[in-house]
């Protein structure tokens, strides 16, 4: 491959151009010998409103699953003439979405990409404290990010008077002690205050009033990677990476039955059948019927959706979303409906409890999805699903969880409901599967 | 008529301080220093109670109370936050705790037939620790691996593409 080819992929695939095979992380050398931290200098030779509008013109979108633009989220803080005192950010690092390794990846390959581009919101903002909130679990990633902090911090990077504009930016790593709740990011907020971790009412917004009150901006991890290369290639470069209307690049994945599952950063928009082809296919024997297109609470697709572009749109329109763009792929081994009451087993336990809609629904959705897999479900079943699916919808509840947790169970009822009344016509699961086969004792009873 | 029962609040808050567990010169010394990056010490519970973890396994009511009186809160102030957060123990664990990842894509990969495996292996169901308190076996939501599904933590080792024979292999070297 000759320099210019290189180059050339390279600038194509920005966020993951320093992630090497071999699992080892970028230094701060390696990450700094090509335009590293450059893109926080550009920022810190501007306005922290130019910074701003740069990256609203960029129409980078969120990338955690809500898509909105981060600019735009950022124009929320008031400026600092108006409200001045202590602001801060928030990297939302709490990847915990079934079916989602994309963050991961990134925070453990090159964790200075996410510093600097942490930095660089901090700076749009003013806040002169930033946290990364990293979920449980990711013990690997924690020992890297702190790591790279602190050679930032001693190359100058983070600290005291980082510009003649006099902006200091302190920067602190808080791991979590689990709950998928906490990826919300009013939740979070109250996590990283010490307390349970419960949505908050909104408004105000975090952007007016949000950790200890002060003004607060979260952004997802992989949004936040994208900011040093939007400063340092610019608004056209970024606007030229994407297929469709996203501009940009996006982290793909893909996990379920295929040879090769894994993850990859291909432009915003590239179609769903590449992606899977980039997975190698489904493994030897097995067939796909279906996918999840970015994490569990998001709506199944199907085969006559694999030429749709992945991106923002084109998703939402088919009646989906695109969610953290990591796919789960459903094959005709697996049961659809032990699949289901596997992901409203996840959200039933997760639920925060905050909210009855969501703390009494999804517990009762688990029991009518336990008696169908065990084959004692009855037709109106069917019906009775698709209600509570509506009950606990968008609208009746504090935060997205439980809307989310429908998605999955709504769509299977759609695209594959024969399957369900296989269930209740054989009076057992056609593929043999017991809903307490794991552990010989029946979930609901012991919770 | 019932009597009233009149409680005193100092008197109450006099009988949890004789419960503490004094933190040692370690967890008072790291707590100190994670109140100093938040505004209130209150923010610093979570904190607090996973640097006590780390170093006795689990929280117990002795040193809950301990962190409570350091944070300025009430003893069920913290306990609530406590009992929230599945990664802090409020019971004893095993001195390996086997994290196997129940979530969608190693469900589909094989999470069942692991859990059967493991349980029987040890005789011990999910939730439970071994008789002789080597291995505590606990269901945990999606570990962010899907790509190397079904996968577990050992300890804090994420452990990979298992089948049932290398993760009890794996299991049996914690136990031994």
């Amino acid at each position: 491959m000759s320099d210019n080819q290189t180059m050339n992929q390279r600038i194509n695939q920005p966020l993951s151009q320093h992630i090497k095979a071999d699992g080892s992380v970028t230094s701060l050398a390696e990450y700094q010998s090509n335009y590293g931290y450059q893109g926080l200098a550009k920022a810190l030779s501007m306005s922290p409103g130019e910074v701003v509008d740069w990256v609203k013109n960029a129409n980078l979108r969120g990338r955690g699953g809500a898509g909105f633009s981060a600019g735009l989220k950022w124009s929320f803080v008031p400026p600092l003439e108006k409200l001045p005192g202590q602001r801060y950010v928030i990297c939302n690092a709490d990847e915990m979405e079934p079916g989602t390794f994309k963050d991961r990846w990134l925070m453990e390959h090159d964790p200075h990409q996410l510093i600097e581009g942490l930095a660089i919101a901090a700076y749009a903002v003013q806040a002169d404290t930033a946290f990364i909130f990293l979920r449980a679990d990711y013990d690997l990633c924690a020992e890297r990010l702190q790591h790279a902090i602190d050679e930032a911090q001693a190359a100058g990077l983070l600290g005291e008077q980082l510009n003649e504009a006099g902006f200091s930016l302190t920067m602190l790593l808080h791991t979590s002690a689990g709950r998928y709740i906490c990826g919300e990011e009013t939740a979070l907020i109250n996590s990283l205050e010490g307390k349970r971790a419960h949505p908050r009412f909104k408004p105000p917004f975090p952007q007016v009033s949000g950790l200890f009150g002060r003004p607060t901006v979260v952004n997802n991890t992989e949004t936040l990677c994208n900011l040093p290369h939007i400063l340092y290639h610019g608004i056209d470069w970024f606007a030229n990476l994407g297929l469709g209307d996203d501009n940009g690049t996006k982290i793909y994945g893909v996990s379920g039955r295929v040879n090769n599952p894994g993850c990859w950063e291909l432009p915003i928009g590239t179609k769903v059948a590449d992606i899977i082809a980039l997975a190698g296919g489904m493994q030897d024997g097995v067939k796909l019927r279906g996918f999840l297109p970015g994490g569990g609470s998001t709506d199944f697709l199907t085969h006559e959706h694999l030429d749709l572009a992945m991106d923002y749109g084109t998703i939402q329109h088919a009646g989906s979303r695109m969610g953290t763009g990591t796919m789960v792929l459903l094959d005709d081994q697996t049961c659809v409906v032990g699949m289901v009451l596997n992901l409203i087993q996840f959200f039933a336990q997760e639920s925060c409890g905050w909210c009855t809609p969501c703390r009494n629904g999804l517990p009762f959705i688990r029991q009518i999805l336990t008696d169908l897999e065990a084959g004692r479900g009855q037709h109106e079943d069917l019906e009775h699903l698709l209600q509570l699916c509506g009950y606990i919808g968008i609208g009746n509840t504090f935060c997205a969880l439980a809307p989310g947790a429908a998605e999955p169970l709504q769509s299977a009822l759609k695209y594959f409901r024969e399957d369900f009344v296989a269930h209740i016509e054989q009076g057992c699961c056609p593929h043999g599967n017991s809903p307490t086969a794991d552990t010989g004792l029946d979930k609901e009873a012991m919770l | 008529m019932t009597p009233i029962i009149v409680t005193d609040a100092a008197t109450n808050c006099a009988d949890w301080r004789l419960q503490i567990e004094p933190l040692n010169e370690h967890e008072e010394a790291a707590i100190a220093a994670e109140i100093h990056h938040y505004p209130q010490p209150q923010a610093a519970t979570i904190e607090a109670l996973k640097i006590v973890q780390q170093q006795q396994g689990w929280v117990s009511d002795g040193k809950l109370k301990a962190i409570a009186q350091r944070l300025q809160m009430s003893p069920d102030e913290v306990d609530s936050v406590a009992t929230f957060y599945n990664k802090i123990y409020r019971q004893p664990v095993g001195r390996t705790v086997i994290s196997l990842c129940d979530s969608v894509s190693c469900w589909i990969m094989g999470y069942q037939g692991l859990a059967q495996a493991l349980t029987k292996e040890f005789n011990t169901a999910l939730g439970e620790t071994t008789p002789d308190g080597a291995l505590t076996l606990l269901p945990t939501p999606c570990l962010g691996a899907c790509d190397q599904a079904p996968v577990a933590m050992v300890g804090d080792q994420l452990v990979h593409q298992l089948t049932p024979a290398s993760l009890i292999q794996l299991a049996r070297e914690q136990s031994s």
